[in-house]
């Protein structure tokens, strides 16, 4: 069937199933490869993405609820948290293999983007759904503590 | 397995037989030769043919590895697989470092499968393993600077007239003082291309390294910050089909039979192909793929499979330890020393079989055509899966051409010595049309109930203290299975010893008169392979912990206790003293909280890690603070050292805590996920402050060995906390009665 789905401002007709997931959809027909199988049942956050502004696990995510959504991948990011995000992730090295930190960065920016203090329990709870295995963990809570300096200077 | 015809014969082209040990001794006595590096304009190419780029500029490329464009910019290729320990950033700085090249105009891309030009000079065939890329390279690469460096001056010699000695090279700029004339790298590179290349350059003293030593940035950190990295998953070809393979659930049994007709009504699936490894479905598209495996309806052949549970291993292990096995090490009279001892302590380790589980799963993009077979995978030992892939499709391996990719992460799962997954695609490339290229996925569950494990392993003890708690005797032994039997590596077995079985055991470092070391090799029917740091993985817990409690026994202090028996061990002592310093050793923690420390070697790095815990939730520790030092040489990049450490830190916490693979009943395997086979969290995860060591000996690998120190400091501290001394992991696993003091 066709879909309508309007992934990072643009609109797309897609021929799939329903109950495809999005990230297959994000991945196999539109191509936007920066959002990561790893798990295909939400435990890892790899596949993390924007939905109206609010992160959620595309794995898990039937295509059919969408319709009508913005969804934003790591390839639609922008605005002032996305940009301290990835500065800060950039300026102290957090990446190693890499393959999850696109799914770290879409939670660290809806953590970001939410009221409230980024502190330590802050953080806890807004990427304790995202595995890496690598284990960058010191340096995803530094660079998320960096970014939310940043955004408050 | 079988692999009947991939013989050490065919794969270890330059490796008669050393032993893994005697590759890594090589690398930390600086016995490394600098004197693979190829000409690269000699080989494939008239000689004085100059390689043009996209636009038809001619580009310089003095070797093998390096590649100066008229745009300015120095691409490094790189032999090693990038998966995050930084090769990429840490061969390319041996390269600029010689080069004289400023840092911003670094590049770095992966080295096609060639052994000729490419080999790991420690294994004799093109591979990442062994925590060896920088050891085995830090010549190589310098040399392979230097020697594009000596061209660059010798084109500005030669334009400008003046005598090479006159010439210097700073920041990606070539001078003249005299005249004044200067010049970038690109617009000398035309020249340089059409010079003779020396035969003989020398290396820069350490005292003018600008680069190594220092935290250039990673060069792969930008990419992988905006979801523009391609690893092999973000492959897509035109007409590509999507396959997933219906592996048994039990180790060791095949297809009997199979029904595929629900699977080929499903929509996007075009085929169903029975393959070696199990039954694979093609699909237009992933989603297609997993719903027409899920309809698959296969009866398996479980005549050959292993159907022994987890318990019932495990007490066949138990068995085996409570006799001596194979001797690997021995000194003094450790019989006599034990029956003598005025007190003997006893324990026995168990430890379960871990699944690496990388974040990215295995896969593959393969297409076969007229002019050979293209593979875009996460290869990390190209040789042999080049090698495996050309015998599956009977071709040559010169005809297989594999683009090492960017892979999510590996911890020894990429480097299958039988080269299984590489026989897996080839096997499913053959049953589809040529030119039809095909993706292989593995999913989460595939990853995780796939095998190729840690062994499981047991450890029994026995220790001896004379009245004044001095140690006089040590005896160890461990079953567990062989990882290199039934290898291309399998001529490192010798005397029926597996040396990764009893690495950092049978080497342990302390003085210690009356010491045994013997080892059962168990049989069984779950491949294994090397899990981030091998043997170390038990052999540093089993060592430090047992350690830990006979000093505590002969009243000794867990730090001073183990530098006076490391006299014969200056490096091991050297982190030791330095991580105490750094954690404030003497500081008593605050209320409610604990420390312990442990030291190892491992992959010729020493890394010692003092853990700081209390009582977390379900009887677990929560571990606090993590100290750690690291003396792997010279410290190329602290940076991405320091990064490698908290990560080794962090991965191996998460096993020690977490994470087991159970064979249940008829030895199906329990895990199928994350949620069963945890991953440590962010709100797992310790402070960790590494302090990396200044030293001037030859580098040495940073991958691995921050791992096994964190068992072993988290399991001390927990004991000095608690009583409890754990010997079952992962620490969920353990009983009452397994938790006990002996």
């Amino acid at each position: 069937m066709a879909i309508e789905v309007t992934v990072n401002g643009e609109q797309h007709q897609v021929q799939a199933d329903g109950d495809t997931p999005l990230l297959w959809v994000l991945r196999d027909e539109l191509r936007l490869t920066g959002t990561k199988y790893a798990c295909g049942i939400a435990q890892c956050g790899a596949c993390t993405v924007h939905v109206n502004g609010q992160p959620r696990r595309s794995c898990v995510l039937p295509v059919r609820l969408v319709e009508g959504a913005r969804v934003t991948t790591i390839e639609g990011l922008s605005g002032p948290q996305a940009e301290a995000v990835q500065d800060a992730w950039r300026e102290i090295d957090v990446p190693q293999c890499g393959y999850c930190q696109s799914g770290q960065i879409m939670s660290a920016v809806a953590l970001l983007a939410q009221a409230g203090e980024v502190d330590d329990a802050a953080i806890d709870a807004g990427m304790v759904g995202n595995i890496c295995r690598c284990a960058t963990y010191v340096r995803i809570r530094q660079a998320i503590k960096n970014a939310a300096a940043e955004l408050e200077v | 397995m079988i692999h009947g015809t991939l013989g050490p014969e065919d794969l270890v082209i330059r490796s008669p037989g050393p032993s893994r040990r005697d590759f890594v001794k090589a690398a930390g006595a600086g016995l490394i030769v600098g004197t693979f590096l190829p000409g690269f304009a000699r080989i494939g190419r008239a000689a004085n043919a100059v390689p043009l780029d996209d636009a038809g500029q001619p580009i310089f490329e003095p070797n093998a590895f390096v590649r100066i464009a008229p745009d300015d910019t120095v691409t490094v290729v790189i032999k090693h697989i990038e998966f995050g320990q930084g090769p990429y950033t840490g061969l390319s700085t041996l390269v600029a470092e010689e080069l004289d090249a400023d840092w911003s105009q670094m590049r770095a891309e992966a080295a096609p499968a060639d052994v000729e030009k490419y080999a790991n000079t420690l294994f004799g065939i093109q591979g990442t393993g062994g925590s060896t890329a920088m050891a085995n390279s830090y010549e190589q690469m310098r040399r392979a600077g230097a020697v594009a460096r000596a061209m660059l001056v010798a084109a500005a010699a030669q334009e400008w007239t003046v005598p090479t000695g006159e010439i210097e090279v700073e920041a990606g700029v070539v001078r003249h003082a005299g005249s004044g004339r200067e010049a970038r790298f690109g617009e000398l590179a035309q020249i340089a291309a059409t010079l003779p290349v020396p035969e003989e350059v020398s290396l820069k003293d350490p005292a003018d390294f600008r680069l190594i030593g220092t935290a250039v940035p990673k060069l792969d950190t930008t990419e992988k910050t905006t979801g523009e990295a391609i690893f092999t998953i973000d492959q897509y070809r035109d007409g590509m089909l999507t396959v997933l393979v219906a592996r048994p659930p039990r180790f060791g049994a095949t297809v009997g039979s199979v029904d595929d007709s629900v699977t080929r009504r499903v929509p996007g699936v075009v085929d169903v192909q029975t393959i070696p490894q199990g039954v694979a479905v093609y699909a237009r598209d992933t989603w297609s793929a997993f719903k027409g495996r899920d309809a698959l309806r296969v009866n398996w052949d479980d005549s050959g499979a292993e159907r022994r549970s987890s318990g019932e291993l495990l007490e066949s292990y138990r068995a085996a330890v409570s006799s001596p096995g194979a001797e690997a090490a021995s000194r003094g009279d450790v019989a006599a020393a034990l029956a003598g001892a005025a007190t003997t302590l006893e324990a026995v380790y168990e430890f379960p079989f871990l699944a690496h589980a990388p974040m990215e799963t295995l896969d593959a993009v393969a297409v076969r055509g007229e002019n050979g077979v293209d593979v875009w995978m996460g290869s990390q030992l190209q040789t042999i899966d080049q090698a495996v892939i050309a015998e599956v499709l009977g071709t040559e391996p010169s005809q297989v051409r594999i683009h090492t990719q960017l892979a999510g992460g590996s911890f020894g799962r990429r480097a299958q010595g039988g080269g299984d997954f590489a026989r897996e695609t080839a096997e499913a490339l053959a049953r589809v049309e040529p030119d039809t290229p095909i993706k292989l996925i593995w999913t989460r569950e595939d990853d995780i109930r796939g095998g190729r494990y840690r062994p499981m392993t047991v450890h029994r003890l026995r220790g001896g203290l004379d009245a004044g708690g001095g140690i006089v005797g040590w005896e160890q032994t461990i079953a567990t299975q062989s990882i290199f039997a039934g290898t291309p590596f399998a001529s490192m077995v010798q005397d029926g010893i597996d040396p990764s079985s009893v690495e950092g055991a049978a080497d342990m470092p302390y003085s210690i008169s009356n010491f045994g070391l013997s080892l059962h090799t168990m049989e069984a029917g779950v491949p294994i392979l090397w899990w981030r740091s091998v043997g170390h993985t038990h052999t540093a817990y089993a060592v430090e912990t047992f350690i830990d409690e006979l000093l505590e026994a002969g009243g000794k202090d867990p730090v001073e206790g183990r530098l006076a028996l490391l006299s014969g061990a200056p490096r091991e002592a050297g982190v030791l003293r330095a991580v105490a310093q750094l954690a404030d050793w003497g500081r008593t923690p605050p209320d409610g909280r604990a420390r312990g420390v442990a030291v190892h070697k491992s992959f010729e790095s020493y890394v010692a890690e003092v853990a700081e815990v209390s009582r977390g939730e379900g009887g677990l520790p929560k571990v606090h603070h993590v100290w750690c030092a690291v003396d792997c040489g010279v410290p190329v990049n602290p940076n991405i050292i320091t990064a490698q450490m908290e990560s080794g830190i962090g991965f191996g916490l998460g096993a020690v805590l977490y994470d087991e693979i159970t064979l249940e009943d008829g030895g199906t395997v329990r895990e199928r996920n994350f949620d069963r086979y945890r991953s440590i969290r962010i709100n797992e995860m310790p402070e960790v402050e590494v302090q990396v060591i200044e030293s001037s000996e030859a580098p040495t690998g940073v991958g691995e060995p921050g791992v096994p120190p964190i068992g072993p400091a988290v399991a001390n501290a927990w004991r000095r906390l608690t009583g409890e001394a754990v010997r079952r992991l992962p620490f969920t696993a353990r009983g009452g009665a397994e938790g006990g003091d002996a």
